[in-house]
């Protein structure tokens, strides 16, 4: 992944989450405060406007200027931790160029470590982590069978990570939170889809669409 | 859902705007943002910042000045502030006797202030956190993210914030803030959803002949849903769930805050507390102070919460002390 492919991939996110504000909005009203696609759309609005106005940056710069800029902006839990992702996730890349595969894993790994270091979710606490987590095994399995492409794989890892992001996304709606302002509803957040889940499989949607429609 | 704005996105803009017209007490900073004392900072006087998303006025920016806050940071509605608006604020503040930090017990606020704490002390300001978590309906378990911060935030606020006055340091402080916050419980029944102006319609739909039970201050669902008491069982039943988690004996004194979540008009709050007042006398608690009123809101919900403050003498002294704020001001 080089510069222009990780700005495609934020641009994209920020898009999507554009499109889906209502309906992030509306998961949030049956389970938390009715403001998380508001606050996503807030925040990947300012990364858009923070990108335009950096210059062309490796890809580290990149991820490190939108995560601090989604954490300056955003509030809320999602600020923090949506930010802290993809600070983690550049500060795990070569400081200078572009980012090969494994690197790429290793960093979204890093940014799941630090997801859950803040945040102090589990798997199964109906959070973002639900479907970040297998998104990264899957990410990372598909980038080691897949090494031998002409891209190094990251096609067909980014594809497994959001239909393992997906699957983990719809995994929320039975479980019960225990983590955010849903676990205030006890067994009443049971039957309902996590919002944060949702925005996370939105995001490694958005890296598929990216990278399998600019490098074929 | 009609509401008097312009625009969803500039709402927490223009209200600051208007609450700095209305109060030259205040320096109101709407880059921040965040509202401080306009005599702020004052020199080896603790400063006492908090902070929380919008939406629970007059809760925390009418709380700052004289005996209170010294600052408070305001977020986007139901949204806590960022940590780079806490740091700007609690910088503004600070006469170098350390900042003390005023967390209601969410997730989001957690975060961001812990974030501003870290930031704040790697400049060399030392933070010491007070986190209320007060609101006695959720369990305090690991499938909870912890009980919330509500109506007690206020008292918190209130009784630290004189200590402060006095010349009290950061970590007396925060020690008689976290003091109040264990002596307090609290507990809410909403009647309908609020609006956000965002979302523009309620979160949830409420039948004519149900009330939610056990909510928060942020337009989400409570604990489960009943069917609609007489307000003597609603009275009863919050005190009976405050008494269960933090117990008052007979012969104690408590501050009891019967607040309103928004929606409610007073004559329904005063009623309330005429309930609660009388289980508690029947009880041999004695009320030493009380509030009737909208202090901690959810922006539209009616509803109403009660807290119950177990109060010992140096507290009660602390209540009476001078304070003068756009929500609160006595002996001054």
């Amino acid at each position: 992944m080089d510069a222009s492919q990780a700005r495609a991939w934020l641009y994209a996110v920020a898009d999507s989450i554009a499109g889906q504000a209502d309906h992030l909005t509306q998961l949030d009203a049956a389970i938390g405060d009715s403001d998380h696609g508001v606050n996503m759309n807030r925040g990947f609005t300012a990364v858009r406007a923070a990108l335009d106005g950096a210059p062309a940056d490796g890809v580290r710069g990149v991820f490190t200027l939108a995560g601090s800029t989604l954490v300056s902006r955003v509030g809320g839990a999602s600020g923090p931790l949506f930010g802290s992702a993809l600070r983690a996730l550049g500060k795990a890349l070569p400081e200078q160029g572009d980012a090969d595969t494994a690197a790429l894993a290793a960093g979204l790994r890093a940014g799941l470590e630090a997801v859950c270091k803040l945040g102090g979710a589990v798997p199964g606490d109906k959070t973002i982590v639900d479907a970040y987590a297998p998104a990264v095994d899957a990410f990372e399995q598909a980038a080691r069978a897949h090494s031998g492409d002409r891209d190094g794989g990251l096609a067909a890892a980014a594809r497994a990570a959001a239909d393992a992001a997906q699957q983990g996304m719809r995994d929320t709606i039975p479980l019960q939170a225990r983590r955010g302002r849903a676990s205030y509803l006890g067994e009443r957040s049971v039957g309902h889809q996590d919002p944060g889940a949702t925005s996370t499989w939105l995001i490694f949607q958005a890296l598929a669409d990216t990278v399998t429609t600019r490098r074929p | 859902m009609k509401k008097f704005i312009n625009h969803p996105d500039a709402v927490v803009r223009e209200a600051l705007i208007g609450l700095s017209a209305a109060h030259p007490d205040l320096r109101v900073d709407l880059d921040g943002p965040y509202a401080a004392r306009a005599d702020a900072p004052r020199a080896g006087k603790v400063a006492l910042v908090s902070g929380g998303g919008s939406g629970h006025e007059p809760m925390h920016a009418g709380f700052v000045g004289l005996g209170m806050l010294d600052a408070a940071c305001p977020g986007e509605v139901f949204t806590s502030p960022v940590p780079d608006q806490i740091v700007a604020a609690s910088r503004a503040v600070d006469g170098g006797a350390g900042v003390v930090h005023i967390v209601k017990n969410y997730t989001g606020d957690v975060m961001n202030f812990q974030l501003a704490a870290d930031l704040l002390g790697d400049g060399g300001i030392e933070v010491q956190t007070v986190l209320v978590n007060d609101d006695v309906a959720v369990e305090d378990s690991t499938w909870t993210a912890g009980r919330r911060g509500t109506g007690a935030t206020m008292l918190v606020e209130k009784i630290a914030g004189a200590l402060a006055e006095t010349g009290a340091g950061a970590a007396a402080v925060a020690a008689m803030g976290t003091r109040v916050n264990e002596a307090s419980g609290s507990f809410a029944v909403a009647l309908t959803a609020c609006t956000t102006p965002a979302a523009g319609r309620p979160g949830f739909e409420l039948p004519e002949d149900e009330m939610e039970v056990g909510v928060g201050i942020h337009g989400e669902p409570g604990r489960r849903r009943e069917q609609l008491l007489p307000a003597r069982d609603i009275a009863a039943m919050s005190l009976e769930a405050i008494m269960a988690a933090k117990p008052v004996a007979s012969g104690e004194d408590v501050i009891v805050l019967m607040n309103g979540l928004g929606g409610t008009p007073l004559i329904e709050l005063y009623l309330l507390y005429g309930e609660v007042a009388g289980m508690l006398e029947a009880a041999g608690v004695r009320i030493a102070r009380n509030l009737v009123g909208d202090y901690v809101t959810s922006l539209d919900m009616a509803g109403m919460s009660l807290t119950v403050c177990r109060a010992d003498a140096e507290m009660l002294r602390l209540w009476d002390a001078p304070v003068r704020t756009p929500a609160l001001r006595w002996g001054v």
